[in-house]
């Protein structure tokens, strides 16, 4: 396990990424989006609920797309240090904590500084405050994983892209229709089980709940996110949820190191 | 100094090395001819490990390739098309390969000088010509002074006086005693160069061996006829 040279990277890939141009417009992104929200939204816990939904929804869409592309992009970097005597897993770790990271920083960045500059609101809400911001890293790493496997999967960055766009349409849109035509089907069935199942197997629907659970929002919940509720309590769901979570960072991530280790470049 | 045994390389449906056999020799330069297609670029990315075969195996010293990468410290290339990274400046990724291999890299440094591209180092690599580049991406094979060096069509896109420097350095390095292993299409700088050529076509080795005996064997002077012998007599 090569650490020393996956932190070299990292750090040559910050440089580089923090010389372009979107890192800054991601930044704005959320500091414009927290800030028109908190002055528009009234009380902290609505401004809360309608940021909830901005990064759920943006965070995994900006995140696949953009990893792709960058893993695409990376190409010609990732073959001149294949040249050198570096581990491909070490040198996959490197491109994958390189892009994650600032990312994630950004949203930490443009979410971070209108809340800070309402000092009363982080006191008040700083469950909530916490909560969102851990979530929105998880799902960075989540979708930056799945972006990082579709590249190495996919020779094509056409295909790539599209099936990047398609999994996130999935997950964010699709998934729930499917759910609710699944309870309406076999309503007669005791269904809690299948659709805890079905919602671990959606990371956007267990961050979701996760931050739901929490704003005390059960209704936007979904169907799923009710029954979890239900059957895990608050505090049981948070860790449940939490687990969830960090599976959904790392199988993507050991997949795409598989892949790496046996691709051709 | 290599060798190459069996190789055996498909992309898919797609074969491009069938069978070759080839031994590359210690402190000489072996030239890859061939036409395009035919498998050049893809037996020097497997020799990097940057491709993996199907079959077959492949000696470095002496010692099977199986994935571990201490041997490329050894080894350095420089590939058909120079692409970076386009915000970084060249002589941020000279640094980086540096700290990766922890090796001052003087040898690099004074091709650097040869080059006057001194001035080139600070910009962003995006910014740099196609010539530019290619001046860098050769800078970076010879950085750390390798005992092997891999150059895929090294003198494409270089103005003359560019590409004379290299092949004037190419054959110093071969004179302090490097293995080189090198691609290209013009066959004079073939005929400066090398010392052993392989010819490839589809795939197979359909000539190996040195340019004296390709020219005694043919009856040719030149290569570019004793090549095309070489052609004829496989279609024949």
């Amino acid at each position: 396990m090569d650490w020393r040279t996956t932190a070299k990277i990292v750090k040559y890939e910050l440089r580089d990424i923090s010389r372009s141009r979107w890192a800054l417009l991601y930044i704005l992104f959320f500091l414009v989006a927290t800030e028109v929200l908190l002055r528009f939204m009234g009380s902290g816990a609505k401004a809360l609920l309608g940021l909830s939904s901005i990064v759920l929804a943006i965070i995994p869409l900006v995140s696949i797309v953009f990893g792709t592309i960058y893993l695409y992009n990376a190409r010609p970097f990732t073959q001149l240090l294949l040249a050198q005597p570096i581990d491909r897993t070490a040198l996959f770790r490197g491109l994958f904590v390189g892009l994650a990271l600032p990312l994630s920083g950004s949203f930490l960045i443009g979410v971070g500084i209108p809340i800070i500059f309402r000092g009363g609101l982080v006191i008040e809400h700083m469950a909530v405050v916490l909560l969102m911001v851990g979530t929105g890293i998880l799902l960075t790493f989540i979708f930056v994983a799945l972006a990082f496997f579709i590249a190495v999967r996919f020779e094509d960055r056409l295909r790539g892209l599209s099936v990047s766009v398609l999994l996130w349409v999935f997950f964010a849109v699709v998934y729930d229709g499917l759910v609710l035509i699944t309870v309406s089907v076999f309503s007669v069935y005791p269904l809690e089980k299948l659709m805890l199942a079905l919602m671990v197997l959606n990371p956007i629907d267990l961050a979701r709940v996760l931050l739901l659970l929490n704003l005390e929002a059960s209704a936007l919940m979904g169907y799923t996110g009710a029954v979890f509720e239900q059957f895990f309590g608050s505090l049981g769901g948070l860790a449940t949820a939490t687990a969830g979570l960090l599976v959904w960072v790392a199988a993507p991530l050991i997949a795409g190191i598989q892949q790496f280790k046996r691709k051709d470049f | 100094m290599i060798e190459i045994v069996g190789l055996m390389k498909r992309f898919g449906q797609l074969r491009v090395l069938h069978e070759v056999n080839l031994q590359i020799a210690r402190q000489k330069v072996t030239a890859l001819v061939g036409p395009n297609a035919s498998g050049k670029t893809t037996l020097i990315k497997c020799v990097l490990g940057l491709t993996r075969q199907q079959a077959g195996t492949i000696f470095f010293d002496g010692e099977p390739l199986d994935g571990a990468c201490a041997y490329r410290k050894r080894v350095g290339y420089m590939p058909q098309i120079a692409r970076f990274p386009d915000h970084l400046k060249a002589r941020e990724v000279l640094m980086l390969l540096k700290e990766l291999r922890n090796q001052s890299g003087v040898k690099g440094e004074r091709l650097c000088e040869a080059f006057q591209i001194d001035s080139e180092l600070d910009k962003p690599l995006g910014t740099l010509s196609g010539g530019t580049r290619q001046k860098i991406s050769a800078v970076l094979a010879f950085l750390f002074d390798p005992d092997v060096l891999f150059l895929d069509e090294p003198t494409a896109g270089l103005d003359p006086v560019a590409s004379s420097l290299l092949k004037d350095w190419i054959m110093r390095e071969r004179d302090e005693g490097k293995t080189i292993v090198l691609t290209s299409h013009i066959m004079s700088e073939v005929e400066e160069l090398a010392d052993d050529l392989a010819f490839l076509v589809n795939g197979r080795v359909h000539f190996f061996g040195s340019v004296t005996d390709l020219k005694t064997s043919t009856g040719e002077e030149n290569i570019e006829l004793a090549i095309a012998q070489i052609m004829l007599r496989a279609e024949g």
